[in-house]
């Protein structure tokens, strides 16, 4: 199917600043994203906060705004600029959240803009904490037990219900800021304070811990034809309790049977499908019990995620570039696969190697944050290593992360006490 | 323990055995497939071949009893990069190492299987042998090429079942008449060419009656069974050397139902009057994209096969090509346009890959409904 004629300018979104659990993965991704729409002819108009990024540059969009990434301003690019799409998915979770709140405050109706691969009900579907348990549900996957609060009087009675330890996660947040895992009230109350201050709904959700599962992610394409195809699979090494952004992970997933993997996989299948994300790229998390391998759905982001660029990296299938085609109305397989070139993008890539994530931290330049790791991410960036092997790919990563470890037992001054927790 | 791997053009690759002393000669292939080693290596489609896995390591999640494709290991011998003695998997009831020694197949670690898979993909599947018993690549050489190949074999007698049986929810039952289960709606004839237990349970799990016959069983014997549907296993080898069947397949066509999966699509093709060929490395993994042309939609497929139907080969006006491989346009399934038959050349009943295919399963029962 050809790509849609109707659109002539699009806008895009970017990330605004760098922030702990949102640094340049997104503007990798909408790099890729503005230069695919452009490939095909579309205007596009950009707006972004952060003038140290590439996507900023003159020769990327066609028009560039270095503005504050705020429903007002982005208000006011709509009424100047007359957009006819707007493509909320590529500039992370700040994108997603803006192109929520001018949605609602009636700018796209009133302007006429069409929002791309995502509409507002999607978004408030996947994100909504009750909306999404209710989704799982009606698909017969399993979430955590969990409650919702607005305010502080109604934690006592979820307590009562969830059990201790709790994981406090409050909703539309980026990189899960404001939550952790409680494990009496004190911290709890603590824990729903901040989060009810952060959370833009003033929405938290306590949950039932999970911590020990193993814990994985699939990279989901889909296309408006429905042709779903899994780009990646990732296994974190770190299991739950520990915030993906701070797991080291690996790539494909190592420690699935076929069978668990193709449960995991229709899983994810059914996500996409029932959130309705219509094109695009979504990224689904589980969590696996080891002792008896039940399955439970933690999240799916609808929108191009931090680990889409791990996930491009290491398979080589741009994901970001080709949410951008398909957002337009390419199908998968009229997209050429960059890999092959001779082949179409109509499929799951299969690797012959290990990839490898290892997070990096400067707690030494944040005194007041407190250096072990919880369910809210904590690293400032990240090495990525492929090998033939886990261990090569363990050790290149290690050695990437320029702290002076020559790897893994390969530091004389590494010694097991280092290991042993404070 | 060292290992050689020799091929017939001469090249040599050095490894370590994990399985104990040992030698085998076989075609060389390689499968693409991230997850399902025991699936692969209990697939009966892999007689005579040495199977090279190109994901790096193996070994991690172990064994059990329930991934099992068929009672045995088939493949000559498995080669792979990184063989993982520790395991973590829930199911796991025992390590990779063991289950194969146990079953005296050969398994060699520390292969460079990239340089094994891309030479592969250049010349060809080749004939090859691995040893590590004799380590002296002039012999080693020699007996490769001594080694018959599988163009023109029949390989499928050395898999089919010796006497017939029928499936239960807990696996195969012995004997005649269907006697797996009595509650299915729909008989279901299986001719087994080296099938995959994952076909039983699929039809098993869809109201059907499962009777395996061998793959010599006349067509005047399975029509006296008085099925409701035939289905053509998946099986190892050259569809075009195995006697029989053929005209077997011919005899039943029209007559009740035909479903057929990889050898079995292609024993049909024969049977429609076309041909086969040898492709150059086949397609042997859990990630094959191919297009259902009356739907237009897109399915991952898994796929372990070397031989294709040539579909110039056919009369259009009898076949109708549905499906493709949108890697390189080669044939993966067919209906015929007067009698009720169709075939895939992947596998929709998977075990190991996507279960993007599933459809295929119900679309024979309806068949049947409808007969």
């Amino acid at each position: 199917m050809p790509k849609r004629e109707d659109i002539k300018k699009i806008l895009i979104i970017g990330s605004g600043p760098i922030i702990i659990s949102q640094a340049c993965e997104f503007d990798y991704s909408g790099t890729q994203a503005v230069k695919a729409l452009k490939e095909e002819g579309y205007e596009v108009v950009l707006i972004n906060s952060n003038p140290a990024t590439i996507m900023t540059d003159p020769e990327i969009a066609d028009k560039t705004y270095i503005e504050p990434i705020t429903p007002d301003i982005l208000a006011k690019v709509i009424a100047r600029e007359r957009p006819d799409a707007l493509l909320p998915t590529l500039g992370g979770q700040t994108g997603l959240n803006v192109a929520l709140q001018v949605a609602e405050m009636g700018i796209l109706e009133k302007f006429g803009v069409e929002m791309l691969a995502a509409d507002v009900d999607i978004i408030k579907k996947a994100e909504g904490r009750e909306s999404f348990r209710q989704a799982m549900y009606n698909i017969g996957l399993k979430v955590p037990e969990s409650a919702i609060i607005h305010e502080m009087d109604q934690v006592s009675a979820a307590v009562t219900r969830i059990g201790f330890p709790i994981i406090v996660r409050p909703s539309f947040t980026l990189g899960g800021t404001g939550g952790g895992v409680a494990y009496n009230s004190r911290e709890l109350n603590e824990l729903c304070k901040t989060g009810l201050d952060l959370s833009l709904n003033s929405e938290v959700m306590l949950e039932r811990s999970l911590l020990g599962w193993k814990e994985y992610e699939l990279e989901v394409m889909r296309d408006k034809n429905d042709n779903v195809v899994i780009i990646c699979s990732i296994e974190n090494f770190d299991a739950m309790g520990v915030h993906t952004g701070d797991s080291i992970t690996i790539a494909p997933a190592q420690t699935l049977t076929d069978r668990e993997y193709q449960v995991m996989r229709d899983a994810s299948l059914a996500i996409i499908r029932e959130i309705g994300v219509e094109t695009g790229g979504s990224n689904v998390q589980f969590a696996v019990n080891p002792a008896d391998g039940e399955l439970m759905v933690i999240e799916m982001n609808p929108r191009v995620s931090r680990s889409s660029a791990l996930a491009s990296k290491a398979t080589g299938f741009p994901i970001a570039k080709i949410a951008a085609k398909l957002a337009v109305g390419y199908t998968l397989d009229e997209i050429r696969n960059d890999i092959t070139k001779e082949t179409y993008a109509s499929f799951e890539p299969s690797i012959d190697y290990c990839v490898v994530k290892i997070p990096r931290w400067t707690f030494e330049k944040f005194p007041e944050a407190k250096d072990y790791l919880t369910t809210s991410m904590k690293s400032v960036g990240e090495t990525m290593a492929i090998g033939r092997t886990f261990k090569e790919a363990f050790q290149k990563g290690l050695r990437s992360l320029e702290i002076g470890c020559a790897g893994f037992g390969a530091d004389k001054k590494f010694s097991h006490r280092d290991m042993e927790l404070g | 323990m060292k290992a050689l791997v020799a091929l017939e053009d001469g090249r040599i690759f050095a490894g370590r055995s994990f399985t104990g002393a040992g030698e085998a000669t076989g075609e060389i292939v390689f499968n693409t497939g991230m997850t399902g080693y025991q699936e692969i290596l209990t697939d009966p489609s892999y007689k005579g071949q040495i199977v090279t896995m190109t994901c790096p390591l193996i070994g991690n999640y172990g064994v059990n009893n329930e991934d099992m494709e068929s009672n045995a290991v088939h493949p000559a011998a498995f080669l792979i990069k990184e063989y993982s003695k520790i395991h973590s998997n829930f199911r796991a009831t025992g390590n990779l190492a063991d289950f194969l020694a146990s079953r005296n197949i050969l398994g060699v670690e520390g292969l460079d299987t990239r340089a094994i898979t891309k030479h592969t993909r250049e010349v060809g599947a080749l004939r090859g042998i691995v040893s590590t018993q004799d380590l002296d690549p002039e012999s080693l050489i020699k007996k490769a090429r001594a080694w018959p190949g599988l163009v023109g074999r029949d390989m499928v007698s050395a898999v089919t079942c010796e006497a017939p049986y029928g499936w239960s929810e807990h696996g195969p039952v012995s004997g005649t008449g269907f006697n797996g289960s009595t509650a299915g709606k729909h008989k279901v004839i299986a001719l087994d060419f080296g099938l995959k237990y994952n076909q039983l349970r699929l039809l098993d799990s869809r109201d059907c009656q499962v009777q395996v016959v061998p793959a010599q069983t006349s067509a005047a014997d399975i029509m006296a069974m008085r099925p409701d549907g035939i289905f053509l296993t998946n099986g190892p080898g050259d569809p075009a050397g195995i006697p029989g069947v053929v005209e077997t397949v011919r005899r039943l066509l029209g007559k009740k139902p035909i479903f057929g999966i990889c050898l079995g699509h292609q024993i049909l093709g024969l049977a429609y009057g076309g041909s086969t060929y040898k492709l150059k490395f086949g397609h042997r993994g859990s990630n094959q994209p191919v297009k259902d042309l009356t739907t237009g939609k897109v399915e991952i497929t898994a796929q372990n096969h070397g031989f294709c139907v040539d579909f110039k080969s056919l009369n259009p006006d009898e076949v109708e090509l549905t499906h493709i491989n949108l890697n390189d346009d080669s044939v993966e399934g067919m209906r015929h346009k007067k009698y009720p038959a169709f075939s895939v050349q992947y596998h929709p009943e998977n075990a190991p890959g996507p279960h993007d295919s599933l459809y295929l399963f119900d679309r024979f029962i309806e068949m049947m409904a409808k007969n």
